[in-house]
C-alpha cells in the first residue's frame, strides 16, 4: 500500500500512473469492500476519468498539483457537487448537493481523486459508526470490532488500503478514535484552519475536518493542502496553511511533553502501558516529561454532551423535507414536519436533537447550556496554565481498542465515554492527533494523541513524528 | 427513574423541535434524557460565578465581506432536488393546525 | 378617522413601533446573492440563502455601514455587538432558525423628534435577515386558513433588515403616524433604503395597550400586517378602542398578535402561538463579534446628510414658518429648501418664497425650472403691493408654465396693477354705502357679512383691488 506522498512522486516523475494507482485502489475496494463497508458511494468512473486526466496533464507537462493522482475518500457529510451526499441519513438518502465544499475545491485543485463517499455514525454523531442509517462499517484488522466512529468509513478506508488518504470531521473525537481504534494517522487541526464551509453542520463551534493517513508525513502533506483562510467561513483563521512537512525530522530534544495527573478513569491497563511506553521514547529522544493538572478535565464530558446537542439541534433543523432531502408527505405542514424528521432519523439523532433543544429552551438555558459554556473557559484557562510548562501534551487517543459490535449500544452514555480524552481539545479549540503506538492485549492497535496549544501544529507534527519513528 | 425530566417536559420538546414520539418512544426518551441529566449535574459542584462563557475557540471580530453580486446556485438544479415544486417554487402543504 | 385617539372615561393609549427596514444593499446579509425586489422567484439563491447543509455564512460589510448610519441618524450609540440564532421552524424560514441580534445589539438608546418637540425613544435598531415569501394557494381568501397548499420563493430570504424599536412612549395615532413618516423621511435621507411599505421595504408592527393614569401599563396586543401609514392610525384607533370596551365589559386584554385587516377595518386574533415562542436563542456560533472601529462610526457620522427635521428647523428659521407646520413639511419633503434657500439669498421675500414653493412646485421636484432670481423677484412685487395676491397667484402659474422669465414685463402684460391704499379706502367707504345691510350686520359680529362686501369691492375693481388689504380696511373700519 503506497503512502501518499510516494504516488505524487511516482505520477509526477511519470514512473507510475494515476490510472495505475487508482486501479489498484479499485481492485482492492472490489476485493474487501463488501465485507468492510466502509463506503456509502465508491465514485468508480469518475475517479478513472479523473486520474486519466491526471496522465494526460503529465504526459503534456502540465503542471499538476501537490496531490497528483492520489486516491482519496470523503467523508459522506462533506458537500460533492453532483455526488450523492447522505451523513448516512435516510433524510438524506438520494441528495446532490448543487456545490462543492471548500475543501473539496482544494482537493480537485490539487489534482487528488476522489474514490468515494465514506460511512459515517449518522449526522457524525456516535463513536462507533454503529448509527449509521445504511449498516455499519467492520474495523479492517477484525471484522467483528467497530472502526470507532463517527469518521469509521474514513478511517477504515485508509487502514484496509481503499484510499491513500481520506478526510473525516471531529466534533468530539470522530478523527482521532477511529483512527487510533483502526490503526492510522488521524489529525484534528485548531479550529478555524480548515474551512467548514460545505460540511455538513454537527456543531458549529466545535467541527473541523481533518486527514485520515497511514502515516505522519502523508497527515502532514494534505493537511497543509486543506488548510488556509477561507473567506466564506466566518470563523476561518486569516492565515496561511502552516508548514508541516518541513518540521517533521526537527525531533523533540529539549521539549516539555505534559503527563496528565488527573486523566478521568477507565482507561484499559494495556492502553496506558502504550502511554508510558510513549513517554519513555520521548525522554529517550531527548524530551522531558512534565506533570500537569487539568482539574476541568473530569467535566468535558457532560459540558460537550450540552452544548454539541445544542448546536446541533438548531442545524438539524432545516432538515424539515421543504427544499431538499426526503419528504413524508401529510395534509398540513406541521404533520409534515414531524413525520418527515421521525422516518428520517435514527435514534441517537433524535435523542441529541431533545437534549440539545432541552439544554436550549427556556428556564433550563442558564442552568444546562450556560454553565456548559462556563466549563468551556476553565478547561480552556486549564489548558493555557498547563502549556505555559509544557510544549505537547500526551495521552490516550481512546481508553479501550476497538470494542466488539453491541457492546455499548444499550447504553448512549457508556458510547460517550469514549470520548473522554478527545473531547477537551475540541472545546479548547486546539489541535490534537492520533498515532499508532503498538497493540493492545487483543493485538488490536492503540493510538496515543499529541495534543497541542493553538495554532501549535508545528509542535503536535515535531513530536507525533518522533513518536512513529519510535513506535 | 430519576426525576430529572419529565415526560410532560420530552413532549413538549419534541414538539418545539418537530419531532413526533409515540408513547412508547416518549416513555424510553424520558428515561434516556433523565439518565444523561443525572450524570450532567456534576457541574453543580463547580462555582461558576466569576467565570466567562466561552463560545468561540478562537477570539475573531469583524469578519464581514464586500457588497459584491456573485451569481451562485442554478435553479433548476436546485428545484430537481427539490422534495417538491411548482412554477418555479418550492412546493409545501399548507399550515392549518400551525401557529402563524 | 380621528387625528387624536381620545379614548373615553380617562383611558390612555401607549403606543410602541417595530419597523423593519430593508437595507439598499446590493446583495444579501450573509451571502453574495442579489438582494432586489421583483425578480423571477428563485433566482437570487445561494447554499446559505436556502439553508442547505453546509452552507455558512458572511456579515455583508455595507449592510453594517447602512445599519449605522440608521442607528447615528437616530441619535443611537454605535456599540460593539454579536449575532444570535432565532429558532423556529416555518418554511419561509429556510435555516430553521433567523441569524439576528438579541442581547448586544449595534445601535441602542436614540431619539426620533415629532412635531411639537416630542420626543420618541428609540430603544435599539439591529441587524437581522428576511425571510422568503410564501403565497398560499386555494382556500378562498389567499389567506392561510383554508388553503390548499403553499409555494416558496427565497429571493427574499437572507435580504439585510435592520429592525428599529421604539420605546413606548407614542401617546396617539398621529403621533404614531408621524413617526413613521418622520422615519421614512431619514431612512430615505441617508440613503439606507427605499422604505416603501407598498413593497414591504419597510413593515411596521404597532404594539398597543391601554392604561389610566397613575396606573401601570396594560397587557398590550401586537398588531401585524399595517401596510400603510394611514393603516398606522386606524389600526390603533381600533384596537385602543376594542381593548377598553374589553375591559369595560369585565374582560382581560390577552397577550398576543393580532392581525389589522385594512377592508373591514379590525384587528383579529390571530390563532395563537402554544410553544411557539421558545425561540432559544443562543449566540451565533458561525459569525464572529462585531466591533466597529471609532473612526469608522466617526466617517459614517460626518458622512451623514443633514436631516430632515434639521432641514425643516432651518427652513423655518429662516422662512418666519413654524417648523412642524405644512409649509415646511412639504418643502423638505420634496426636497426644495435648497431651492427656497437660493430663492431668498436672491432677495426674495423669505415669508413668501416658502408658501409659494409649498403652494405651486408640487410637480417641481428638488430642483425647479424656475430660476430662483425670477422667484424672488415675484415674492418681492407682491410684498411691495405692486401687485395683488391674487394677481401675484396667476404670475406663479405663469412662470412656472414659461419655466421663468421677467415677472415685471409678465404682470405689466396681464396689465396688472394693484390700487394704492389711497383707492382702496374710497372703494371700502363706496361699497359700505351700496351694502348698507351687509355692513350692519358685519358690525353686529356677523363674520360672514365680510365676504359679501369684500366680494362687491372685487368685483367693482375688476380683480385690481388686493382682498387682504381690503378685509385689513374694513376690519380696521368695524373696530373704530
Amino acid at each position: 500500500m503506497q503512502k501518499l506522498v510516494e504516488i505524487v512522486a511516482g505520477v509526477t516523475s511519470g514512473s507510475t500512473t494515476a490510472t495505475a494507482v487508482v486501479d489498484e485502489h479499485l481492485a482492492r475496494i472490489k476485493a474487501r469492500e463488501g465485507e468492510i463497508h466502509a463506503f456509502n458511494l465508491v465514485t468508480a468512473d469518475q475517479a478513472r476519468k479523473d486520474a486519466a486526466k491526471i496522465d494526460e496533464d503529465v504526459k503534456a507537462g502540465k503542471a499538476v498539483g501537490a496531490l497528483a493522482g492520489v486516491p482519496i475518500a470523503l467523508k459522506d457529510n462533506m458537500c460533492t457537487r453532483g455526488v450523492e451526499t447522505t451523513c448516512s441519513s435516510k433524510i438524506l438518502q438520494g441528495w446532490k448537493p448543487p456545490y462543492d465544499a471548500t475543501v473539496v475545491t482544494k482537493l480537485r485543485n490539487a489534482g487528488a481523486v476522489i474514490v468515494g463517499k465514506t460511512n459515517l455514525d449518522e449526522f457524525a454523531m456516535g463513536s462507533s459508526t454503529e448509527n449509521s442509517a445504511f449498516g455499519p462499517t467492520k474495523n479492517p484488522l477484525d471484522i467483528s470490532r467497530v472502526p470507532g466512529g463517527s469518521s469509521g468509513g474514513s478511517a477504515a478506508a485508509v487502514s484496509a488500503g481503499f484510499a491513500a488518504a481520506s478526510l473525516g470531521s471531529d466534533t468530539g473525537g470522530s478523527i482521532r478514535q477511529p483512527a487510533a481504534l483502526c490503526g492510522v494517522v488521524g489529525v484534528k487541526p485548531t479550529y478555524g484552519t480548515v474551512s467548514r464551509y460545505g460540511l455538513v453542520a454537527f456543531a458549529s463551534s466545535l467541527d473541523q475536518i481533518g486527514p485520515f493517513t497511514s502515516d505522519v508525513r502523508d497527515a502532514a502533506t494534505l493537511l497543509e493542502v486543506i488548510s488556509g483562510h477561507d473567506p466564506m467561513d466566518s470563523t476561518s483563521i486569516p492565515q496561511p496553511a502552516a508548514s508541516l512537512v518541513s518540521v517533521l525530522d526537527h525531533g523533540v530534544k529539549g521539549m516539555r511533553i505534559g503527563r496528565v495527573t488527573d486523566l478521568p478513569e477507565g482507561c484499559e491497563p494495556d492502553v496506558l502501558a502504550r502511554l508510558e511506553a510513549a513517554f519513555d521514547a520521548m525522554r529517550n529522544a531527548g524530551a522531558t516529561i512534565v506533570d500537569v493538572k487539568l482539574p476541568s478535565l473530569q467535566y468535558c464530558l457532560t459540558a460537550y454532551y450540552l452544548i454539541a446537542p445544542a448546536e446541533a439541534s438548531s442545524n438539524l433543523a432545516r432538515y424539515d423535507g421543504v427544499r431538499y432531502g426526503n419528504r413524508v408527505d401529510a395534509a398540513d405542514l406541521n404533520a409534515m414536519y414531524a413525520a418527515t424528521r421521525e422516518s428520517g432519523f435514527g435514534e441517537e439523532v433524535k435523542r441529541r436533537i431533545m437534549l440539545g433543544t432541552y439544554a436550549l429552551s427556556a428556564g433550563y438555558f442558564d442552568a444546562y447550556y450556560g454553565k456548559a459554556l462556563k466549563v468551556r473557559r476553565l478547561i480552556s484557562d486549564d489548558f493555557a496554565r498547563a502549556y505555559k510548562d509544557v510544549d505537547a501534551i500526551l495521552t490516550p487517543t481512546s481508553p479501550s481498542t476497538a470494542f466488539k459490535f453491541g457492546s455499548k449500544t444499550d447504553n448512549p452514555l457508556a458510547m460517550y465515554l469514549c470520548d473522554v480524552f478527545t473531547i477537551p481539545t475540541n472545546l479548547a479549540g486546539h489541535p490534537a492527533m492520533s498515532v499508532p503506538f503498538g497493540v493492545g492485549t487483543d493485538s488490536m492497535p492503540v493510538g496515543i494523541q499529541v495534543l497541542a496549544t493553538t495554532m501549535g501544529e508545528q509542535t503536535m507534527f515535531k513530536v507525533a513524528a518522533e513518536l512513529e519513528r519510535a513506535s | 427513574m430519576s426525576d430529572s425530566i419529565s415526560k410532560e417536559t420530552v413532549v413538549k420538546v419534541s414538539r418545539l423541535a418537530r419531532l413526533s414520539l409515540t408513547p412508547e418512544q416518549a416513555e424510553k426518551m424520558t428515561s434516556q434524557l433523565a439518565g444523561m441529566l443525572d450524570h450532567f449535574r456534576d457541574i453543580d459542584a463547580l462555582d461558576l460565578s466569576d467565570v466567562e462563557p466561552m463560545t468561540q475557540p478562537y477570539p475573531l471580530k469583524n469578519v464581514m465581506r464586500e457588497d459584491v453580486e456573485v451569481k451562485s446556485l442554478d435553479r433548476q438544479e436546485v428545484l430537481d432536488q427539490a422534495p417538491a415544486a411548482e412554477s418555479g417554487r418550492f412546493r409545501v402543504p399548507p399550515t392549518i393546525g400551525f401557529d402563524v | 378617522m380621528s387625528d387624536n385617539t381620545t379614548l373615553p372615561n380617562g383611558w390612555q393609549l401607549v403606543v410602541g413601533l417595530e419597523v423593519h427596514v430593508e437595507l439598499a444593499t446590493k446583495t444579501k446579509m450573509f451571502s453574495a446573492s442579489t438582494n432586489r425586489f421583483g425578480d423571477e422567484p428563485n433566482t437570487n439563491i445561494d447554499p446559505v440563502t436556502l439553508g442547505l447543509p453546509g452552507a455558512l455564512p458572511v456579515l455583508n460589510k455595507h449592510a453594517v455601514e447602512l445599519a449605522m448610519r440608521i442607528g447615528l441618524a437616530l441619535n443611537c450609540k454605535v456599540q460593539p455587538c454579536t449575532f444570535h440564532r432565532k429558532n423556529y421552524f416555518y418554511p419561509d424560514l429556510p435555516k430553521a432558525y433567523q441569524i439576528t441580534q438579541y442581547d448586544h445589539p449595534l445601535n441602542v438608546d436614540g431619539f426620533l423628534m415629532l412635531p411639537g418637540d416630542v420626543r420618541i425613544g428609540v430603544e435599539r435598531a439591529h441587524l437581522e435577515e428576511d425571510t422568503g415569501k410564501s403565497t398560499h394557494f386555494g382556500g378562498s381568501s389567499g389567506r392561510i386558513h383554508g388553503s390548499d397548499y403553499s409555494l416558496l420563493d427565497y429571493n427574499r430570504a437572507g435580504v439585510p433588515l435592520v429592525e428599529i424599536v421604539s420605546r413606548p412612549d407614542i401617546r396617539t395615532s398621529e403621533q404614531a403616524r408621524q413617526y413613521v413618516a418622520e422615519l421614512r423621511a431619514i431612512l430615505l435621507a441617508v440613503g439606507a433604503s427605499d422604505a416603501k411599505m407598498e413593497e414591504g421595504s419597510m413593515r411596521c408592527d404597532v404594539n398597543v395597550s391601554v392604561h389610566k393614569a397613575g396606573t401601570p401599563f396594560g397587557t398590550r396586543c401586537e398588531i401585524k400586517n399595517v401596510n400603510s401609514i394611514r393603516s398606522v392610525g386606524r389600526a390603533i384607533d381600533y384596537e385602543a378602542r376594542r381593548q377598553v370596551d374589553l375591559i369595560e365589559s369585565g374582560g382581560t386584554v390577552r397577550q398576543e398578535t393580532r392581525h389589522w385587516d385594512d377592508a373591514t377595518g379590525r384587528t383579529e386574533t390571530l390563532r395563537t402561538k402554544e410553544d411557539a415562542d421558545d425561540y432559544r436563542y443562543f449566540l451565533e456560533p458561525d459569525l464572529v463579534p462585531l466591533v466597529p472601529e471609532q473612526s469608522w462610526i466617526d466617517q459614517v457620522r460626518a458622512a451623514l446628510p443633514v436631516l430632515p427635521a434639521a432641514r425643516r428647523n432651518a427652513l423655518a428659521e429662516l422662512c418666519g414658518v413654524d417648523k412642524d407646520g405644512e409649509s415646511a413639511f412639504v418643502v423638505v419633503e420634496r426636497g426644495q429648501d435648497e431651492y427656497v434657500r437660493e430663492v431668498v439669498s436672491c432677495g426674495g421675500d423669505p415669508r413668501r418664497s416658502v408658501i409659494y414653493v409649498q403652494q405651486a412646485f408640487a410637480e417641481q421636484g428638488p430642483t425647479p425650472k424656475v430660476p430662483a432670481r425670477d422667484l424672488a423677484a415675484l415674492t418681492i412685487l407682491e410684498r411691495d403691493a405692486k401687485v395683488t395676491s391674487t394677481q401675484a397667484k396667476t404670475l406663479l402659474t405663469d412662470l412656472i408654465e414659461a419655466g421663468g422669465g421677467d415677472v415685471v414685463a409678465m404682470a405689466a402684460k396681464r396689465g396688472f396693477e394693484a390700487l394704492d391704499t389711497g383707492a382702496l379706502e374710497a372703494m371700502v367707504d363706496a361699497a359700505i354705502a351700496a351694502e348698507p345691510g351687509a355692513w350692519q350686520k358685519y358690525c353686529a359680529g356677523e363674520e360672514k357679512a365680510l365676504g359679501a362686501l369684500v366680494g362687491a369691492i372685487m368685483k367693482s375693481s375688476k380683480g385690481k383691488a388686493d382682498g387682504k388689504a381690503v378685509t385689513a380696511i374694513l376690519q380696521s373700519k368695524r373696530t373704530k
